[in-house]
């Protein structure tokens, strides 16, 4: 069987923390990213949900490998490409892109729109001097916009818009993957169905893979038949979904489900279960021993404390989730 | 807090010693000093002798350690030891101790460059502090104002002002104060420096006054838009409209919420600015002819006078680390972000 | 009759700029009551935060123009002075905004943030102030709050911060609180505790309630009533229930309709409303919508194109601003399926 597009295995990023002493000292670590293993294959979807600072964006760093593990393997295309360096990187670039959050302040307001986006090619140096102005129309054509608009500086766009130049920019070389980390949290509703839209034909199109990283649920329920959910740089469930959005296993996705407000409940009424947790998620300098969840679990018991639980088979399906008592 | 200021004061002293390196090694990578000293009838015998008598025969790596030993404890002049003992025993008077921060000795003004910085430091000094003083008074007080009043005809005419004073050069605001003010109209006394121990303050200050307007009218220029700038910026902050919906008085909203965050900044632009104020006496000084550091550089430069000119620069970049410490250090105190980190 | 206790009539806001006039806020109008939760929604740029400072008379002393009624308690807002309406900021009327660090002061202590909001409205000492600051942190739950009020904003977490905006804005006990986007940017699960939080205190304190989110979820958990707005102006207004289950005009049913649901396929695409909100600038004639409406094509004439239609009610305390024939609404919500 051929490998799988991309990957991983415990993959560990600790964020060295330094003491404010005369001599700064490593005093601790942030563990921002602690031993994520999940596997995305060719033209397919994987979502990455989780709360703010559980690690979503570092996780999509490290796999762009816009910065170093600090342990464990990224196998792309049965390539380890964890520590590489630049020389074996280089090529690599072109095949994973990422596409960032903020549509605002992710694009060079200094060059123009044909510049952003035609820049990998410069470098890369793919496509003769004489053929880029054409590449780069047929890339702004691609993701709907004004070809003409390439001589545009990126502030006469709207957020919508800026977030199909990035679009185009990634897509520049022809990746296999794409990162795409929360590409439509900034944007309206009615903007967000765009973009979302957009990238499915561009996945149909060209058999791009996702790892598509966001925190509304409902957004990645639409995009990707596979979702993990994180918590304090871990995974604690992944399942198809449907699985997961009916049958969650582990106590934190369910309370994050529960927390998404739904119209159709609120105002049809019906019968809802109401998970409200408790405080803020913990440091991750600190992370609670045993399991991650367990200070804000309604359903911990002693062995939470001591014990991790691992990642593993819960029901009949392919949901794994890491609990001592899972949902049945 | 304590750790912080610490910390900030060993990097200061690292960054010191590297730029006196710097410093040293420019200069002496430029020719055999002793050939300046030696003067214009230089012999060859002439120039070995002096070679040899200043030390510049030594390796540059002893003449460094030499020079940062002086810095340190200080040193005594003439720098070779058998010819110094000699000239102990004939002619003591001529053997100088340069007590530490020793900055070297000037074979051309037959002093140490500690004596004559110091010679010549309190007029400088006494015009930037002036100066200083003068330009953040009023720069931030109209610039303060021209903020408030936004667009009204106050704003405008503040900024339209200081666009031209801003673009006056010094050098033609000095002569006009001098040839107009001072000699013309003679609305103050023709302008010369009085230390504090002949006129007294009343007698100091009068003698600064037009050489510190001068020096600090760009300055003032500058800050009326740089603290409009940050005022304006801290007004449309989302915390200002925060206490404005608490229902706070517009005083208390500008006085205690805008302008504290819009004057942080300003203080670490105007430590480093004061530092660079130093620099700026030259054209000053020259223009009302007072006896600074800036005149001390300009003869030192004429005369070829390297262990001057070295001590000047060194003085010169002491100022501005010096002050981005203190800068740092004030900065932590005022904004929490800073401190805790 | 009558009049209810908080009134918004006619309000508009225009900022003069160099490029003309931004018409930021028009023609608005709202009612709502004590205890009462209205809900605000619209795309970035269609007013609703410049319209709800307007009640807080946070345009004083800019160059925005402000016109029309805001009658709370009795009395007109627009007309009260500087001063008068000074000391009803806060005391009366409080507001919350979406970004909790940046609302608040970097340099100064969280307590002391808090307690100046109440003595700039009583005449108490500093320890009172500071007892009641504790009072409202533990109130809006925060651990530890006699130790807390002492650090600074940047020491706690983006929840805690809106827990203390939340403490800040109640702790002169408001009869009208305007919450604007106050969980935009938090996570789900703190925000389903910050609206737990605001509805609890609603509930003690009889409060009105102003919701502005651009998140039809959360109007649909909190509001009573909701007030849809498109470039400035109101488009659509009735009962929270109404209005979701039978929203009456393309704009709604595009705000509706690109909520991925989750009752649809998920391999349909998504669909969401084509193009770009307008320009504030040089509004053209006729409905704002129309540019990106699909519907206009069923309304006769050019009516869409040149006459702005008005807000007009459709059945008891319903009320829309669309052209489309009625029948032909209910027809459209059948055919795009919105709940
Ligand atoms: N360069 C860094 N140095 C130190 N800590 C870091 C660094 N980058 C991230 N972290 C920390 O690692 C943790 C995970 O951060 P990350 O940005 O991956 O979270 P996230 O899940 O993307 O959150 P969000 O939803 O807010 O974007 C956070 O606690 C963050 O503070
Ligand atoms: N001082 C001002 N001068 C000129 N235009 C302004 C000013 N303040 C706001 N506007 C404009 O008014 C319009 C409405 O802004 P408002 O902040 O009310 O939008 P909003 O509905 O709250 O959007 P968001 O969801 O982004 O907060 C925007 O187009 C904005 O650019
Ligand atoms: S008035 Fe016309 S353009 Fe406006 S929403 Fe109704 S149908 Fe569409
Ligand atoms: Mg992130
Ligand atoms: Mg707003």
């Amino acid at each position: 069987m051929a490998a799988p597009l991309l990957e991983v295995r415990d993959l560990v990023m600790h964020f060295p923390v330094k003491s404010r002493g005369v001599i700064a000292r490593t005093v601790g670590h942030v563990k921002a990213v602690d031993g994520v293993s999940f596997t995305v294959e060719a033209g397919q979807s994987l979502g990455l949900v989780g709360e703010s600072g559980c690690g979503k964006t570092t996780t999509g760093r490290l796999i762009t490998r816009l910065q170093k593990p600090t342990s464990g393997q990224i196998l792309f295309e049965g390539q380890d490409i964890a520590q590489a360096g630049p020389r074996v990187l280089k090529p690599l670039r072109r095949e994973i892109q990422m596409i960032f959050q903020d549509p605002y302040t992710s694009l060079n307001p200094r060059q123009t729109v044909g510049e952003i986006v035609g820049a990998p090619l410069v470098i890369h140096k793919l496509v003769p001097a004489s053929q880029r102005l054409a590449r780069v129309q047929e890339l702004l054509e691609v993701v709907g916009l004004n070809p003409e608009h390439y001589n545009r500086y990126p502030h006469e766009f709207s957020g919508g818009q800026r977030q199909r130049i990035g679009i185009a920019r990634a897509l520049t070389l022809q990746p296999k993957l794409l990162v795409a980390d929360e590409p439509v949290s900034a944007l309206d509703v009615s903007i967000q169905a765009q973009v979302i839209n957009l990238m499915q034909d561009l996945q149909r199109e060209f058999n791009i893979a996702f790892l598509f990283i966001a925190h509304d649920l409902s957004i990645v329920r639409h995009f990707c038949p596979e979702v993990a959910v994180m918590y304090l740089g871990k995974i604690v469930e992944k399942a198809p979904r449907d699985e997961l959005y009916e049958h969650p296993k582990h106590p934190y996705t369910k309370a994050l489900l529960s927390a998404v407000p739904n119209i159709e409940q609120a105002v049809l009424g019906g019968r809802r279960e109401r998970i409200r947790l408790q405080g803020d998620v913990p440091s991750p300098i600190n992370p609670p021993s045993g399991c991650r969840f367990r200070t804000r679990c309604w359903k911990a018991q002693d062995i939470c404390a001591t014990t991790e639980p691992p990642l593993q088979k819960v029901g009949a399906g392919a949901d794994v989730a890491a609990c001592h008592f899972p949902e049945q | 807090m304590i750790a912080y200021a610490i910390r900030r004061i060993l990097v200061g002293i690292v960054l010191l010693l590297s730029m006196v390196l710097v410093v040293f090694v420019l200069f002496f990578a430029s020719g055999n000093p002793a050939k300046s000293v030696c003067g214009k009838f230089c012999t060859p015998e002439k120039l070995t002798q002096v070679t040899k008598v200043y030390g510049y025969d030594q390796p540059i790596t002893t003449q460094f350690g030499e020079f940062i030993q002086g810095l340190a404890v200080g040193r005594d002049y003439p720098v070779n030891d058998a010819y110094r003992a000699a000239l102990e025993k004939s002619n003591p008077d001529l053997v100088i101790h340069c007590a530490a921060p020793c900055l070297g000795y000037s074979q051309h003004d037959a002093a140490t460059v500690n004596a004559d910085i110091a010679k010549y430091a309190p007029v400088t000094i006494s015009i930037a502090v002036f100066a200083f003083i003068f330009w953040i008074f009023f720069g931030v007080f109209f610039g303060v104002l021209a903020a408030v009043f936004k667009g009204k005809w106050l704003d405008r005419i503040l900024v339209g002002v200081t666009l031209v004073v801003y673009a006056l050069p010094t050098f033609f605001v000095g002569t006009f104060l001098l040839q107009y003010v001072a000699i013309k109209w003679q609305l103050v006394p023709y302008p010369t420096y009085v230390s504090i121990a002949d006129g007294g303050v009343g007698g100091w200050l009068v003698g600064l006054t037009l050489p510190a307007l001068t020096l600090a009218l760009f300055y003032m220029a500058a800050y009326v838009r740089i603290t409009r700038a940050f005022v304006l910026e801290s007004l449309s902050e989302d915390y200002i409209r925060t206490a404005r919906a608490k229902g706070l008085t517009e005083r208390v909203v500008l006085f205690k919420h805008g302008l504290r965050a819009a004057l942080t900044p300003l203080l670490s632009m105007a430590g480093l600015d004061f530092a660079a104020l130093l620099a700026g006496a030259v054209i000053t000084e020259s223009v009302f002819n007072y006896q600074g550091l800036g005149l001390l550089a300009v003869i030192a430069n004429q005369n070829s006078d390297l262990p001057v000119l070295i001590g000047l620069v060194i003085v010169a970049g002491a100022a501005v680390i010096i002050m981005n410490i203190l800068v740092d250090i004030l900065y932590a105190f005022v904004d929490p972000r800073v401190r805790l980190r | 009759m009558s009049r209810p206790f908080l009134s918004v009539a006619n309000l508009a806001v225009h900022f003069p700029t160099s490029d003309g006039l931004v018409r930021a806020t028009d023609g608005l109008s709202y009612t709502l009551e004590r205890g009462k939760t209205l809900g605000i929604v619209g795309e970035s740029g269609s007013g609703k935060s410049v319209s709800s400072s307007a009640i807080l008379g946070l345009h004083r002393g800019t160059n925005a123009q402000v016109s029309g009624e805001i009658w709370f308690d009795g009395t007109d807002l627009l007309s009260l002075s500087d001063e008068d309406m000074r000391r009803r900021r806060g005391k009366d009327v409080a507001m919350i905004f979406q970004d909790p660090l940046s609302a608040l002061h970097p340099y100064y202590r969280v307590g002391d943030q808090i307690s100046e909001a109440y003595l700039a409205h009583n005449q108490v000492s500093k320890r009172v102030a500071r007892a009641r600051t504790i009072e409202m942190l533990d109130r809006v739950g925060i651990p530890q709050p006699d130790r807390r009020v002492d650090d600074y904003p940047h020491q706690f977490s983006g929840g805690m911060r809106q827990r203390v905006m939340i403490a800040m804005a109640l702790i002169n006990d408001p009869i009208l609180l305007i919450a604007d986007e106050p969980t935009t940017a938090l996570d789900v699960t703190v925000q389903a505790q910050i609206l737990d939080l605001l509805q609890e205190l609603q509930r003690e304190f009889n409060t009105a309630l102003i919701m502005i989110t651009h998140d039809l979820g959360v109007i649909a958990e909190i509001a009573d009533d909701v007030l849809v707005m498109y470039a400035g102006r109101a488009v659509e207004y009735g009962a929270t229930r109404d209005l979701m289950t039978q929203p009456a005009m393309p704009y709604t049913w595009g705000l509706i309709q690109s909520i991925p649901d989750v009752t649809r396929s998920v391999d349909l695409p998504l669909r969401p409303i084509p193009g770009n909100p307008p320009s504030l600038l040089n509004q053209p004639p006729g409905c704002a919508f129309f540019a990106r409406c699909e519907y206009a094509q069923f309304v006769p004439g050019d009516r869409c194109a040149t006459t702005l239609p008005d807000l007009l009610p459709l059945s008891d305390g319903h009320l829309k601003r669309c052209h489309l024939d009625h029948d032909l609404a209910s027809y459209a919500v059948v055919e795009t399926g919105a709940i």
